[in-house]
């Protein structure tokens, strides 16, 4: 390997073009705090799936593993949430906790036999999950009113204060948000998050080196379950309402176009594809009935230019910059 | 003092039997070679020390405790860690992090811990990133520790998958084929790599088709064929044994 010093990259570049993306959808937040209104809505929404698909990050990037049923433990806790505090008079933390305790336990339930097993086992028994969870909160009306849904879930509270405002929320979910991202990012340089990767690049030489990769499948799939909670706990108090459809299987597609979007396995990737997967269709609205015609080829058109998401843009430029250095 | 004992391993795929009723005895320190020709058990033999396969018969006892049948993660907790024949490295990692995944084994904490990053465990990390460098230092890859794994070139992933289970701290380390692919200055280097690792106090044991690297290598010799032991010696003694001879060449054992 030759190592010519016209194609390295000015160190300093390289880092501002790495923050590029953050800057990019950071900027959106800001604008959408001071803007108010209908943005500051869609923004609310894509921040609850920026901590939703950090999670499935977790699982899918840097562990390796596929899931199609992570809609379910958002969901569990979600209506947990939604019941304690409508009918029993819970305050949304408590309530929020035992929503994790249960999205957990099924987590354990699903995932501790079939995490053994190499294959799709696990993506199977996910995407099972999915539906059964779903159905359960059509057919049990006396919990979860069907159709109907719950409504009238007050709003997230701390210590008495409830935030009510839109702005308030979306200050609140920020802060949700830059630390679900810290402890991504933290787990990504850990020993933990070594064992990770090390189970997604090969499960036999991970276990050669005395990793248990079904141990370590089980940690990531129990961590990025929780995440999901988290994320289906806030939809209930920042919207207020819950219904089946709000976890429905969308729930998964929508996640795993953001988590590919934004560049799976990366640090970023959750909150920038968040961001400009919820920013799309709202840009495209103008175009009426090619709304997803127009939609669907911007899609096309990000996984063909920046294929491994686009907070992996500045790999681009590198590249293009190593290429213009080798030719000249 | 043993190592490793194996005692009448058998491994049977149906009707045939890859490895048949082998015993043989590693001693602690040192390198073993075992060779033999294309399909007679080498890598059968390797998986069935290191736990990917439970043998059908037969028992593997490594530094006094039974493994026979252990899962690979926890034979390789207590100090027999391998390579592959086919080199898996974890491709989208650096060489760096690949050999860090290696020292997993002697340090802790898992998900807490990486949450809250105690003073403790930053310590611990400084001392893996160390103990990672000296290690890409001794085969040689300090200049490549920050490129991805998937973009060394072969004879460099077959040296850092070395590296990588060495971090392990292994009592006894299996190769498998580590020559395979690499040309004769590689395999020169490689075989000083080798005889450095056993200076160091680490056994080795080896999977080798060149017989250079073998001759150069092993202080000690076991010979398969058709999944038995033939032979076992020094190098020399093997060479010589006319049952190796005719594995090799494929006389009829009589001719020789």
């Amino acid at each position: 390997m030759t190592k010519s010093p016209t194609i390295t990259f000015p160190d300093m570049t390289r880092r501002g073009l790495g923050a590029l993306p953050w800057i990019a959808a950071a900027g959106v937040l800001a604008y959408a705090f001071f803007v108010g209104g209908y943005l500051t809505t869609v923004m609310s929404f894509a921040l609850i799936y920026v901590v939703f698909v950090t999670g499935l990050n977790v699982f899918m990037g840097y562990a390796g593993q596929v899931s199609f049923g992570h809609n379910a433990f958002a969901a569990l806790s979600g209506y947990t949430s939604a019941y304690l505090t409508t009918s029993h008079g819970f305050a949304p933390l408590p309530a929020f906790g035992a929503g994790l305790a249960l999205a957990l336990s099924c987590a354990l339930i699903v995932g501790y036999p079939t995490l053994r097993l190499k294959g799709h086992y696990l993506a199977m028994a996910t995407l099972a999950i999915g539906l059964i969870v779903y159905e359960v909160a059509v057919e049990w009306t006396s919990v979860t009113q069907g159709y109907m849904g719950i409504s009238g879930i007050p709003p997230i509270g701390i210590a008495g204060y409830e935030i009510t405002s839109e702005r308030g929320q979306l200050a609140f979910l920020t802060v949700i948000v830059a630390l679900a991202t810290l402890v991504s990012w933290r787990i990504r340089e850990s020993r933990f998050g070594r064992a990770l990767s090390a189970v997604a690049g090969s499960e036999d030489a991970a276990r050669a080196l005395g990793i248990s990769a079904s141990r370590y499948k089980l940690s990531a799939f129990l961590a990025s379950a929780a995440f999901a909670a988290l994320a289906g706990s806030l939809f209930v108090h920042v919207v207020g309402f819950v219904s089946p459809e709000v976890y429905g299987l969308h729930m998964v597609v929508l996640a795993f176009t953001m988590l590919y979007v934004g560049g799976i396995g990366t640090i970023a990737g959750p909150f920038v594809g968040a961001v400009i997967i919820s920013l799309l269709p709202e840009m495209f609205r103008q175009f009426k009935d090619y709304q997803d015609l127009a939609y669907g080829a911007a899609l096309i058109l990000l996984l063909i230019y920046a294929p491994r998401g686009l907070s992996t843009i500045s790999s681009l430029f590198r590249r293009a910059a190593a290429k213009k250095a080798v030719v000249s | 003092m043993s190592l490793l004992e194996l005692q009448n391993v058998t491994q049977r795929f149906g009707g045939l039997v890859a490895v048949d009723d082998v015993s043989a005895t590693i001693a602690q320190g040192g390198v073993t070679a075992v060779i033999g020709p294309n399909g007679a058990g080498k890598t059968t033999l390797f998986n069935a020390i290191s736990g990917f396969r439970t043998p059908s018969a037969g028992r593997v006892v490594f530094g006094g405790v039974d493994i026979t049948g252990m899962a690979p993660e926890r034979i390789a907790a207590i100090g027999l860690v391998r390579t592959f024949q086919l080199v898996q490295l974890f491709g989208e990692l650096t060489a760096m992090e690949n050999v860090k995944v290696g020292c997993h084994l002697h340090t802790r904490g898992d998900l807490l811990a990486a949450i809250l990053r105690s003073p403790a465990t930053r310590r611990s990390e400084r001392q893996v990133e160390d103990d990672a460098r000296k290690l890409l230092d001794f085969v040689g890859l300090t200049d490549v520790a920050d490129v991805a794994a998937s973009s060394l070139p072969y004879g460099q992933q077959r040296l850092l998958e070395i590296a990588r289970a060495l971090a392990a701290q292994p009592k006894l380390l299996l190769l498998d084929e580590p020559a395979a692919g690499l040309n004769s200055g590689e395999t020169a280097r490689l075989s000083a790599t080798i005889r450095e690792i056993a200076a160091r106090g680490t056994t080795v044991l080896l999977i080798e088709h060149d017989m250079k690297l073998v001759m150069s290598t092993a202080d000690r010799v076991i010979v398969l064929d058709f999944g038995r032991k033939i032979a076992e010696g020094t190098p020399d003694e093997v060479r010589d044994n006319p049952a190796v001879i005719a594995a090799y060449l494929g006389m009829p054992e009589g001719a020789a």
